[in-house]
């Protein structure tokens, strides 16, 4: 599925990643089309949630799972506006592996004038589970 | 020291330590308040919370942590207050309470996030609220707000894998 979505132009790559937060956890966006994206976040000490073992933090994740749902439905249609996260929903299904760069995919299933409708994951390349699915709906750029 | 000024002593290192020891309630600058057994995080504002710049408001990924982060020290706090007894009587020191509260930070299962208002770029605060907390599993509700608790700006609801709660009774 990666492959069918675009490399972004620098210029929309540089939008995203220069947003505050995204930068300051490092959020990356490697493609971006067609209401797809795919982000990626190098793993961080300062991010972890549980010492004891160096999983990131949860908050991590959601992070960057609404950061994808969000760039996601920007390339859905032509925006007119921006988009706001009405709601969403993360189950997490194991812990990310530390060191692992964590790789998130989103794509929008349903776009309507007033709300669009999104599923994301989260995969730290280990194993076939992902981490971490999210649904989200979003305010409808359109 | 008498048990009473000793209880307090370790309540207050304890919740220091809850956000002193987890890395990132420490990079979000995370603060605790507690009045009785009630907790009240805040989330200081930080030019790096912002997602849109335009509005500006403060990026879903970091009011999803905060209200995710809520909870979960909301939780380790009640295992904490149950077990405290047993520790004290014990003689534990308060750096091994510490310890044991760290090994068993509780796991999100799931979190649902409802983003109501857009957060403005200033200080915002969160309460839990757990509704449930059995052996293994936990539902907890939380809301944060930025001018009263009244009227919340997002709220989540949320299940936590906990060990072991309860085992005793």
């Amino acid at each position: 599925m990666i492959d069918e979505i675009p490399i972004p132009s620098e210029q929309v790559k540089l939008f995203f990643m220069n947003l505050p937060f995204s930068k300051y956890i490092g959020l990356k966006l490697e493609r971006i089309g067609n209401g797809q994206a795919v982000m990626t976040m190098p793993y961080q000490k300062n991010l972890i949630g549980d010492p004891k073992t160096g999983v990131l933090h949860g908050g991590v994740i959601t992070t960057l799972l609404d950061s994808c749902c969000g760039a996601a439905v920007m390339t859905a249609g032509d925006p007119k506006t921006s988009t706001a996260t009405i709601d969403l929903r993360i189950d997490y299904m194991r812990p990310a592996k530390p060191e692992r760069t964590i790789i998130a995919e989103a794509m929008c299933y349903r776009v309507t004038n007033s709300v669009v409708f999104v599923r994301a994951n989260a995969q730290d390349g280990t194993k076939k589970t992902p981490i971490a699915t999210a649904t989200g709906a979003f305010t409808s750029p359109f | 020291m008498s048990n009473n000024k000793q209880i307090d002593q370790i309540k207050k290192e304890v919740l220091i330590s809850l956000v002193e020891k987890i890395p990132f309630c420490k990079t979000l600058g995370i603060k605790l308040d507690c009045l009785g057994n009630e907790i009240t995080a805040h989330l200081p504002f930080k030019k790096d919370f912002i997602g849109n710049p335009a509005i500006p408001a403060l990026h879903g990924g970091i009011i999803g942590s905060f209200l995710e982060i809520t909870a979960i020290i909301q939780l380790s706090w009640a295992i904490f207050l149950e077990r405290k007894d047993d520790q004290i009587n014990t003689k534990k020191s308060s750096f091994e309470v510490q310890d044991i509260i760290l090994q068993e930070i509780p796991k999100t299962i799931d979190i649902t996030i409802d983003y109501l208002n857009s957060g403005r770029p200033m200080e915002s605060f969160a309460r839990a609220k757990i509704n449930k907390i059995g052996r293994r599993y936990a539902s907890v509700s939380v809301i944060s707000w930025q001018d009263e608790p009244s009227k919340p700006f997002a709220m989540a609801s949320g299940h936590f894998l906990v060990k072991n709660f309860n085992q005793k009774k």
